[in-house]
């Protein structure tokens, strides 16, 4: 009975302890925007990197999103003879959740994978104690750029993710299911409100921070060799996943409980 | 000069370090030896402040490395990296002039680019590798570039840990001559992690042997074949008999 209670307070203990390392970073990272020297130059590349090639998969995930939504919502409306809420239901639909959540979960895929990949690479290769050694901080070089990117840039992908994502509704409706495309159009325009996307754009801000910040984090906290670095992936990713979720729960709870 | 005096350091229960004492005058080269994973690269860690030490005091010309500002004073090192630790993602040029381009060293990027093509040539790399990317370079040629990163900003004290480690005996050679030659040249005071005979003949003044956490010979180079100490005489032989134990 005695070890069963220690080993729980030993993992209980072990969390706290992984939790207050997060939180420190996470402040740490925040803090240096605020203390030059910043780096222009990273974060510009950071931004093309995050932002301008993400640009084809987020495309294609809200073309496809979209019009499988138009579909699903013809189908279950017709059930009660409500086919014509397609417009308003893809628009509500892509623009306050799917738009947010999925470009998030596919920058998480895409992103967080892939600066958790690099740093933790950096770290095992000896380049982060290069980076201090040349009186770089490497959460200043490595971390702020990526972070302050993927929050600055995740909003205008939601937001295209959103308008591909109602243009591949519109699409399906007009050429499959027979709506007019003007007065689509305009039942979507009609439907949306300010804070529909308020919320979309918020989401995408907050999804992109949380994608960039576990890749940064795990990458490195990344343990040694090859195993460690894809430890650190996989973890960031499934890290990333969970808390762009629960995030957008409580965003959601935020937004629009009434 | 750099003073360690009674630091320790251990991983959870591995005791790495167990109170090392080491002087290393200024611009002298003093060679650290030891068998693998007994704390070397450890040890010039916690002079750079990448590792922290538990316990003790290490100084830099007399002050305390923990209550010195730490751009400046990292601003005095330069250090070559076992595996050359080039940036992937930066041209060897900008590799080279890293320390030039950015923080209080900072130059215009065309001088930067100049001093970098220079440092090149100083370790014997032509003008045309300056553009080329880490990745497209060989063992060899990447220990080069990380040598004239190392000097690029002409600093004091220079580390190199395991600097022939992975190269064949003609190039060793080569990296070896570098560094005696460069080192002299700025005055610099160096530190150099090796267990590589031949590099610790050509390169040092001094040489200390690190065993079980702690400096267990110390003396100049011409000692270093007439000590009695059963240890160093056994790892300078490279016999697996005596008293260092070895797994077979």
């Amino acid at each position: 009975m005695t070890r069963i209670l220690a080993s729980i307070g030993a993992a209980v203990l072990s969390s706290l302890a992984a939790l207050g390392r997060f939180v420190l970073f996470t402040l740490g990272t925040v803090s240096h925007l605020f203390r030059p020297p910043l780096y222009p130059k990273e974060l510009g590349q950071s931004l093309m990197q995050i932002g301008y090639f993400s640009l084809p998969v987020v495309g294609l995930t809200a073309i496809f999103t979209g019009g499988a939504l138009a579909l699903q919502i013809y189908a279950g409306g017709a059930r009660f003879n409500a086919e014509a809420v397609v417009p308003q239901i893809v628009a509500i639909g892509m623009v306050r959740e799917l738009g947010p959540v999925l470009v998030g979960l596919m920058i998480a895929a895409r992103v967080t994978s892939s600066v958790a990949a690099e740093i933790a690479t950096m770290k095992v290769t000896e380049q982060i104690d290069a980076l201090v050694t040349l009186s770089t901080h490497p959460m200043k070089y490595l971390t702020l750029p990526r972070v302050l990117a993927a929050t600055l840039v995740m909003p205008v992908l939601v937001g295209i993710g959103d308008i591909i994502g109602i243009m591949g509704g519109y699409l399906v409706g007009t050429q499959r299911l027979g709506f007019n495309g003007a007065t689509y159009l305009q039942n979507t325009v009609d439907f949306l409100e300010p804070l529909d996307i308020t919320s979309s754009l918020v989401k995408g801000a907050v999804f992109g921070f949380i994608a960039a910040l576990m890749g940064c984090y795990y990458g490195m906290n990344s343990g040694r060799g090859a195993m460690g670095v894809g430890r650190a992936t996989k973890n960031s990713v499934v890290m990333a996943a969970v808390l762009i979720l629960a995030s957008n729960f409580l965003l959601t709870e935020a937004f629009f409980s009434a | 000069m750099i003073t360690l005096s009674d630091v320790h350091k251990a991983f959870g229960a591995n005791k790495v370090l167990q109170g090392i004492d080491l002087t290393v005058p200024k611009g002298t080269s003093t060679v650290v030896i030891g068998g693998s994973g007994t704390g070397k690269s450890i040890l010039i860690k916690c002079i750079l402040g990448l590792v922290e030490p538990d316990a003790g005091v290490i100084t830099v010309d007399g002050v305390d490395v923990t209550t010195q500002p730490r751009d400046a004073f990292l601003a005095r090192f330069g250090m070559l990296f076992q595996g050359g630790a080039l940036f992937d993602s930066l041209p060897v040029w900008q590799n080279v002039a890293f320390r030039l381009l950015r923080g209080s060293l900072k130059r215009p990027k065309a001088e930067a680019r100049e001093i970098a093509i220079e440092k090149l040539r100083r370790v014997g790399l032509a003008p045309d590798v300056a553009d080329r990317f880490p990745a497209e370079l060989s063992g060899g040629m990447q220990k080069r570039v990380s040598l004239a990163r190392a000097i690029a900003a002409e600093p004091e004290i220079i580390f190199f840990d395991e600097p022939t480690t992975g190269l064949d005996p003609i190039m060793s050679g080569v990296i070896n001559d570098l560094i005696r030659e460069i080192v002299a040249e700025i005055g610099a005071t160096t530190i150099t992690i090796t267990h590589d005979m031949t590099s610790v003949r050509a390169i040092a003044d001094q040489v200390a042997m690190l065993h079980a956490g702690k400096i267990r010979w110390a003396g100049p180079i011409g000692d270093l074949d007439t000590t009695s100490d059963p240890y160093v005489r056994q790892f300078v032989s490279g016999s697996p008999e005596g008293p260092i134990e070895t797994l077979r």
